[in-house]
């Protein structure tokens, strides 16, 4: 189809144009996140396991909430329950932001976190958090999942043992697309400040929205 | 006879040294004692700081308590490098004339197997063992899982 010479002179500018502005949109002009930027390298939420109320869930009911995944088990004394304490504190200041978050914390030890175990170990810390547990296979295909590791060490001959596991926080926005990562070193601060800018911005997944 | 007076004299002096240099326990000083308790009858965190006023190091190589049948010293490690893994150390020194910190994320006490239930608020006698077989009784606090600060 041959479009009269004005029509043409005009609509190729016109496209260019709203291209090059669609491109400005989504290209960031990098977001200012203070956490380390995984977008785009990690895949998104998915995994079925049994939440600490007995319940079978998937990463789709948690689509529309800010998550905070961290993996962990509740026989572990210090560094588990310090950084749910500091998730805690994140949720605090939120305030009312916090509705929009919800804390996973994944069992890397199964056979000791039972839903009934989880369900006081996590409503200790936060009403935000909630348990996650189920088969072997399943917590470690979504450890694999996220490039997570986690070794069940020898007893310690009266039948306890300990579970060394990465210490990261994974964060995922309300689509299930996954955007940062918060290592124990990073501050409250920082991951208050990402938070505030990913609970802000509705349900997107890419980009700055006007 | 003559044989005497260094005996002597090394038998007074024995005596003295015993006296002044007394045990690793009673230099040390304890402070911010807490233990973080998590609900039912998991392990709790117990944390503590030592100061040590000798002019020599002091080693603590346990700890024990009739609240609780079984405490181990634990090194938290890993945060650096993105794992985390706990380790039973055997030792811990305070140096002379400084301090070392038992605080969440590195060194603390992994108390197990509670004779009773603890609540939040309440203090628990934990006996920290020294290297030259002394110890010091310590009262502990029992604060809630969500602690952040032992302030």
């Amino acid at each position: 189809m041959k479009l009269p010479r004005l029509a043409r002179l005009t609509l190729l500018p016109l496209l260019l144009a709203s291209v090059l502005l669609l491109t400005a949109c989504h290209r960031d002009e990098p977001m200012p996140w203070q956490l380390t930027d995984i977008t785009g390298h990690m895949p998104d939420l998915s995994f079925k396991l049994t939440d600490d109320t007995g319940k079978t869930v998937t990463a789709a009911d948690y689509r529309g909430k800010v998550v905070l995944l961290y993996f962990g088990y509740t026989h572990c004394p210090d560094v588990c329950p310090l950084t749910l304490a500091h998730l805690h504190v994140v949720m605090q200041q939120l305030g009312k932001l916090a509705d929009d978050t919800r804390i996973l914390f994944v069992s890397v030890d199964p056979t000791r976190d039972t839903p009934d175990v989880l369900h006081g170990y996590v409503n200790a810390f936060d009403p935000h958090a909630v348990g996650l547990t189920g088969s072997a296979g399943d917590i470690e295909a979504l450890s694999k999942r996220y490039r997570s590791a986690f070794t069940r060490e020898p007893d310690k001959g009266d039948g306890s043992y300990d579970v060394s596991h990465s210490s990261g926080i994974y964060v995922f926005d309300r689509d299930g697309k996954a955007r940062l990562l918060a290592t124990p070193s990073d501050t409250q601060d920082k991951l208050i400040h990402d938070l505030h800018l990913l609970l802000s911005t509705g349900d997107q997944s890419l980009g700055n929205r006007p | 006879m003559l044989s005497l007076i260094p005996a002597g004299l090394l038998f007074a002096s024995a005596l003295l040294s015993s006296g002044a240099h007394a045990t690793q326990a009673e230099h040390i000083r304890a402070s911010h004692a807490w233990i973080r308790l998590l609900p039912g009858t998991l392990p709790a965190g117990g944390y503590v700081t030592l100061r040590n006023d000798s002019d020599q190091p002091a080693s603590l190589i346990g700890a024990s308590s009739t609240a609780y049948g079984d405490v181990m010293l634990h090194q938290s490690m890993g945060q650096q490098t993105g794992m985390s893994r706990m380790m039973t150390i055997d030792h811990l020194d305070v140096p002379a004339h400084g301090q070392v910190a038992l605080a969440p994320a590195g060194y603390h006490l992994m108390l197990e197997k509670a004779t009773h239930p603890l609540q939040v608020g309440d203090t628990t006698k934990v006996t920290l063992h020294f290297a030259d077989g002394s110890s010091l009784d310590t009262d502990f606090l029992a604060r809630p899982a969500n602690t952040v600060d032992a302030d």
